[in-house]
């Protein structure tokens, strides 16, 4: 890709890297959270809902903000991190901590839609059969859930991949460090005659949005056809 | 296995408080809806948690509220088949039969799988889909699923209530051989008194959460007290077998040596089967009828008088075919003048008696 300039190509290159991590690690606590909002009747229940859905109407920069208070060179959490050796400030390590949180909601609505479509009458049926709650859930529950996990998991991915104000106030704008792809878009755009390169960039984030919306109805038809017993 | 209940349990506006000590074979648990019958057999699997008491299954306490002890329903051992039949819509008929098999502790062998396969008759379905199956098919899959996790005890909560009339005649005949051919306890939760009458070794009725009474098919039935409908609800439980079917439609049946003529039963010459006959569609007169259409003419004997406050009394026969309940008013009674041990006869009408009330 002659057209695309190293600089380029590096944030490409980390904005995948970054939504893919960001993805990885927050799939696995949407399902749990999104299962525990569907299924459990708890104290703080309404509580957590708010708490989930709080990334999704804040204003970024309030988020990222917040993420550079409490992860900050100087924040309690991000000291603590410091000890054991995991330095997120200003690094793509935070770039991958503020694009989990921003996706987390979107991930976590999508999900639970899709564990409340699954009659919870099929894990009494499991119980009975002699599964625990986790073999339950990972057996009957997981796989007709699947076309709304992977939905979720698209939808993160691509919120990942097109997180800014969070990023930016976090971590900054660092060429080959913290500059992803939206940021390097805005960075280009702030300098005379950066348009071209922020034009490539553009045209990127748009085909990588499409392809993953695309693949993800395929997907999620395949995966209806399949749980519906067709 | 013995199974011991006690427990209290609130749940929509009305207390279930339950004390049961269930023998061997199938025990129909039976009452109105409403009558608590679901809900305790929810407790029994652990899918409902009672509010206080005690569960014991054989040498097992399940559930003990003041030891703190609530086995979960997976730990329980017990097979349970819903009203709707619940099978996993991902899974292929073979898979939701073998669910069970990933977590038993001694798993069903390769041919008690096939011997449970073939005696629910689901061999073709083995490949296909639950969406693809017919309710009945659905209900056989679930009492397969059941089976095959190889449960202490199977509960089954109203199984056939979902079903048209056809696809219960469909069902009925395999929850009949499952008590003939295994030795499997069976707790049968069921509003209707046909399948009461055609499954049961011991009939439990309930009402208002509570246990009213607990006896044989036989004597549960012939208790205005225990079925739901009161004096009219009685009726006699007969042993009989099949001897000839006629090609009028109608089937000939000894029961202890008499010969009952009734609708066509689709069973071969030679099964046992019990005939269930409602208390006020016998007809007694005291000498031999004749120039009657009804078919059936009993000799029998008087062997107690019944009667309530209302109008109506129960006379209890002794006939070769057993004990036959007749429902008549206290006039005829007295116009009669029966006696206990006089001699009468009891009139049966073929067509009175319902398909499914012969199995």
């Amino acid at each position: 890709m002659s057209w695309l300039g190293p600089q380029e190509w590096q944030a490409v290159l980390l904005s995948l890297k970054v939504a893919f991590w960001a993805t990885a690690l927050s799939l696995p606590v949407a399902i749990f959270t999104a299962y525990a909002l569907a299924r459990w009747v708890f104290y703080g229940r309404q509580a957590l809902n708010i708490l989930v859905h709080l990334p999704l109407v804040m204003p970024p920069v309030v988020t990222g903000y917040l993420l550079l208070v409490l992860f900050g060179t100087q924040g309690p959490l991000g000291v603590a991190l410091e000890a054991i050796g995991l330095s997120i400030a200003f690094r793509w390590t935070g770039a991958v901590l503020a694009a989990a949180i921003m996706a987390f909601p979107l991930m976590v609505r999508a999900i639970r839609l899709s564990i409340e479509a699954v009659d919870p009458a099929l894990e009494e049926a499991a119980a009975t059969l002699g599964a625990s709650r986790v073999w339950a859930f990972a057996t009957v529950t997981l796989p007709l859930a699947l076309p709304g996990i992977l939905a979720g998991a698209v939808l993160g991915f691509a919120k990942a991949m097109g997180e800014f104000g969070a990023t930016i106030t976090f971590v900054s704008n660092i060429p080959g460090e913290t500059q992803t792809l939206p940021s390097a878009v805005y960075a280009f755009l702030q300098v005379p005659g950066g348009e071209s390169s922020a034009l490539s960039l553009v045209l990127i984030a748009v085909v990588v949005a499409t392809g993953a919306l695309v693949a993800s109805e395929i997907l999620a038809q395949r995966m209806n056809r399949k749980a519906s017993g067709e | 296995m013995n199974l011991s209940v006690s427990i209290t349990k609130q749940f929509q506006g009305f207390t279930l408080n339950s004390t049961l000590e269930l023998p061997d074979g199938i025990t129909v648990l039976f009452g109105a809806s409403g009558s608590g019958k679901s809900t305790l057999l929810g407790a029994i699997a652990g899918l409902v948690t009672p509010d206080a008491g005690r569960i014991q299954l054989g040498e097992r306490v399940v559930f003990d509220s003041q030891a703190k002890v609530n086995v979960p329903t997976h730990k329980r051992g017990l097979g349970y088949m819903f009203q709707d039949a619940r099978l996993f819509p991902h899974l292929s008929v073979e898979k939701n039969l073998n669910y069970g098999s990933y977590f038993a502790v001694n798993k069903p062998s390769e041919a008690e799988k096939r011997q449970v396969i073939e005696m629910l008759g689901i061999g073709h379905l083995l490949k296909r889909r639950p969406v693809k199956l017919s309710g009945g098919e659905k209900q056989r899959v679930a009492l397969g699923r059941a089976l095959l996790s190889k449960p202490d005890m199977l509960l089954a909560d109203e199984p056939l209530a979902a079903l048209d009339a056809a696809r219960k005649a469909e069902l009925l005949p395999y929850f009949e051989r499952l008590r003939d051919e295994k030795s499997l306890p069976v707790v049968y939760v069921t509003h209707s008194v046909s399948e009461a009458a055609r499954l049961a070794n011991t009939v439990v009725s309930m009402g208002d959460g509570r246990i009213l009474g607990q006896g044989s098919a036989a004597e549960v039935l012939a208790d205005p007290a225990l079925v739901p409908d009161g004096v009219r609800g009685v009726a006699s439980l007969l042993q009989a077998v099949v001897s000839k079917h006629s090609d009028d439609g109608l089937s000939e049946l000894d029961a202890g040596g008499q010969v009952l003529i009734l609708p066509q039963v689709n069973q071969p010459v030679g099964s046992q089967l019990r005939v269930r006959v409602a208390a006020q569609d016998v007809i007694l007169s005291k000498t031999r009828p004749e120039g009657l259409s009804a078919l059936n003419i009993v000799e029998s004997q008087v062997v107690s008088l019944r009667q309530g406050g209302g109008p109506g009394a129960i006379v209890t026969l002794e006939t070769a075919a057993g004990e036959l309940h007749a429902r008549i008013t206290r006039r005829s009674l007295e116009r009669l003048d029966l006696q206990v041990g006089q001699s009468c006869f009891a009139v049966i009408k073929t067509v009175s008696i319902a398909r499914e009330d012969i199995g």
